[in-house]
């Protein structure tokens, strides 16, 4: 049932005018060094970044042409034209609707399951916020509190504009243009996204959430986030929402970077809900992601915490290059598919540092005819004494038709390394069902039981009022995926 | 209560017939004790009465509260008041005792038009159960038998028989695994849960337990059919002499 209600919720938004016509402020189709300086030039970049843009050009072109495409994913992929794609178009403006009244029922519904704020409803839904309950003055006010501790949390356009020193000094600092073919598309034509800067010893106040992010940059094509926790430095930063997101874009290829320094901490979480695509496969989003932290300083740590249910198919490690000493990295993923979704998710830890320890906690969860890989790479380095990881993957099964598959990696230059992997896989037992059914419940509240029951340590890794929602949408995407 | 008339069931897969014909009637506020070999069909006849999937029912009727019961849904029966202690209890990882038994009750509570219970409420409830059966308060901030002993979880069905009130509670082997005390303990907690609109089928092999929970009538189970019926006296009967006689007395083959 619910691949066909979010279906009908994803149409809704057609049906109400959610995506109207792009504005006619848009490059013309194909990818050449044109399109590049084009984009560069709306977004009056300086020189510098011209030139950084058609370097990356430069390389994804040459990959192109010689069609070196990833090929190792565990996933199925139709070709995709990358001359056939628009590579900029403005943000695209919404018609105003007068009040949630005028909002699809079936739309307001699933907010409601998802436990999503009114105000925030309004947001999504494309309703005129009165001016003082409004988001926008909400912002103003957290706006000014991050100001007042030096905190710089704004568009990746604006920074360019306003801080270009830091810009310049950190962009592709962790994930060089050449990174890989997506980076590199990703670096020529990258539209927007968000930079955070939080200053030596400051404890940032507040969750850095995309939600006060209106109007400044609506989640692009080719998103490209920049964040640098300064020395003693905390911030826990959210990407994403739990509401379904359409996006006519099939292609989605960001880039996240993060840089902590000496005892900073970064707390990165995201909500992936994409548009999966119909039914019976079609469509959907393409999302290849390039996500990785540094901990640069001595005893600094990135976590990296992920709930990915959305997207046809999801290519996407989120990576901790540990190269300070006593640094920490942590992935605590859980990947939902249905349908016809593929997904193939894990991350990399690098370790370079002393000391230096990883967590890795995935928790795959296959429905319908999905595929759902997790691979991962731990690697330890000649010099990294004393360098610990401990791995845990484990796969449920919902159903016969699906698939979970497990690619752990190990590189291992230290003998003083200690390295733990556990892998399990299980299937929803009909047994436990049945005990739950015995008790009154119904199989669907008991499938969302025990799926929920299988990443629970998960979800109590993001934060709270995320954590509600994330269960939520989890109940929601849940409803009928079985079998 | 519950009728079962001429009950035939065979496991759905390969066809093999294992109850064959059995007849049972339990009145309101009734104790059924029904003992049997291994291999007799006990559990599969609890299976069929809570509705687990993979058997077939071929032949005959139950009704349960003037309801078809085979009619129904395993969760529907449940919600209608059937309750089944299981011989083995499932594990649920991650999912807590008080999750579960929320929405369990409130199931329950919702398809019978009451509204979900608040949270004080259904934490009084838990407590007082608990103390019913004597169940340490570490396990109810656990996850649903996970790592439970097997006495733990033999408690934690009878626990959960309490929080849900059923009108017919089948417990199947709540004795096995139980250490001397806890017998005591469990069987003292049933007790207290014996009403005059409340009746039990109580499956085991040791008439031990039928001391202390004393049934209305003893049935002896033996290749899927009720062979013989009986008092109390039965149940002692059968202990010091076993199951071969009436083997001989009905013809089923060892
Ligand atoms: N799902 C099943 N698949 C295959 N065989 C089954 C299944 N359920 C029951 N059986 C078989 O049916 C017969 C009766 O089993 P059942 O569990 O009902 O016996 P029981 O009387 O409860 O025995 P015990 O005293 O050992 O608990 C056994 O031979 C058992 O192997
Ligand atoms: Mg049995």
């Amino acid at each position: 049932m619910s691949t066909e209600y979010l279906q009908e919720v994803a149409d809704a938004d057609y049906k109400y005018g959610f995506v109207t016509e792009i504005e006619s402020d848009k490059a013309a189709i194909g990818l050449d060094e044109s399109t590049v300086r084009y984009i560069s030039a709306k977004k009056k970049e300086p020189e510098w970044l011209l030139e950084w843009r058609l370097k990356a050009l430069d390389h994804f072109l040459g990959l192109l042409e010689k069609n070196e495409k990833p090929e190792w994913a565990h996933l199925a992929i139709r070709d995709i034209d990358f001359q056939s794609i628009s590579y900029y178009s403005a943000p695209k403006k919404k018609p105003q609707l007068d009040s949630l009244d005028e909002v699809d029922p079936q739309l307001i519904d699933t907010f409601n399951k998802l436990g999503i704020p009114l105000m925030e409803q309004k947001r999504l839904a494309g309703v005129a916020v009165d001016v003082v309950m409004d988001s926008v003055s909400v912002t103003t006010t957290f706006k000014k509190e991050l100001r007042e501790k030096g905190i710089i949390f704004c568009s990746f356009g604006e920074a360019v504009q306003e801080h270009p020193e830091l810009v310049r000094k950190y962009l592709g600092s962790v994930v060089p243009r050449t990174d890989n073919f997506y980076a590199a598309l990703n670096s020529a034509v990258f539209s927007d996204g968000s930079f955070c800067y939080i200053p030596k010893g400051v404890r940032c106040p507040m969750e850095l959430s995309t939600y006060f992010r209106i109007n400044e940059a609506g989640t692009g094509q080719f998103e490209r986030t920049l964040i640098i926790a300064d020395e003693g430095s905390y911030v826990s930063y959210l990407e994403g929402c739990t509401a379904p997101m359409r996006d006519e874009n099939q292609l989605h290829a960001a880039v996240v970077e993060i840089i902590a320094h000496e005892e900073a901490e970064v707390k990165y979480s995201t909500i992936q809900n994409w548009y999966p695509g119909s039914a019976d496969g079609r469509g959907g989003v393409y999302n290849f992601v390039t996500k990785r932290g540094i901990c640069e300083g001595r005893g600094s740590k990135i976590s990296w915490t992920q709930l990915e249910t959305g997207s046809a198919i999801t290519w996407k490690y989120p990576s901790v290059i540990l190269k300070g000493d006593d640094s920490v990295g942590e992935f605590y993923s859980v990947a939902f598919t249905k349908g016809h979704q593929q997904a193939d998710t894990g991350t990399k830890m690098i370790h370079i540092g002393k000391n230096t320890t990883s967590t890795i906690i995935s928790k795959g969860i296959s429905g319908g005819q999905s595929q759902n890989a997790y691979r991962g790479l731990v690697k330890i380095n000649r010099g990294a004494k004393g360098a610990r990881n401990f791995s845990q993957c484990d796969s449920m099964l919902l159903g016969d038709r699906c698939g979970a598959h497990t690619f752990p990696y190990l590189e291992i230059n230290n003998p003083t390394a200690q390295v733990e992997h556990e892998a399990t896989t299980s299937k929803v037992g009909e047994d436990q069902i049945f005990y739950c059914q015995q008790r009154g419940i119904s199989e669907t509240d008991a499938i969302k039981l025990i799926v929920n029951g299988f990443c629970k340590e998960i979800l109590a890794k993001l934060p709270m009022e995320f954590a509600v929602e994330a269960r939520n949408l989890l109940a929601i995407e849940l409803e009928g995926s079985v079998g | 209560m519950l009728d079962i008339k001429n009950l035939h069931a065979s496991i759905e897969e390969d066809g093999t017939p294992i109850l064959k014909g059995l007849n049972l009637s339990v009145k309101p506020g009734e104790v059924h004790a029904i003992m049997g070999p291994n291999g007799s069909g006990k559990s599969t006849l609890a299976s069929v009465l809570a509705g687990r999937d993979g058997y077939e029912v071929t032949e005959g009727s139950v009704s349960f509260e003037g309801h078809d019961l085979l009619e129904m849904e395993a969760d529907e029966r449940a919600r209608e008041g059937l309750f089944l202690a299981f011989q083995y209890p499932v594990e649920l990882p991650g999912v807590s005792m008080s999750n579960f038994l929320k929405h369990a009750v409130n199931s329950t509570r919702e398809h019978q038009g009451k509204d979900p219970l608040s949270a004080t409420d259904f934490l009084a409830l838990m407590r007082e159960n608990a103390a019913l059966v004597d169940l340490d308060p570490a396990l109810k901030a656990r996850s649903v038998n996970e790592g439970f002993s097997g006495g733990e979880k033999k408690r934690n069905e009878i626990f959960q028989l309490a929080m849900l009130s059923p009108r017919l509670a089948i417990l199947d082997e709540t004795d096995s695994g139980l250490d001397i005390d806890a017998l005591r303990v469990v069987s003292a907690g049933v007790n207290k849960l014996r009403q005059p609109d409340r009746s039990f089928v109580v499956i085991t092999h040791y008439q031990r337990l039928l001391e202390y929970i004393v049934p209305d009538v003893v049935h002896v189970l033996l290749d899927g059919r009720i062979v013989q019926s009986g008092g109390k006296e039965l149940a002692i009967d059968l202990e010091e002499k076993g199951y071969d006689w009436l083997r001989e007395e009905t013809g089923v083959p060892a």
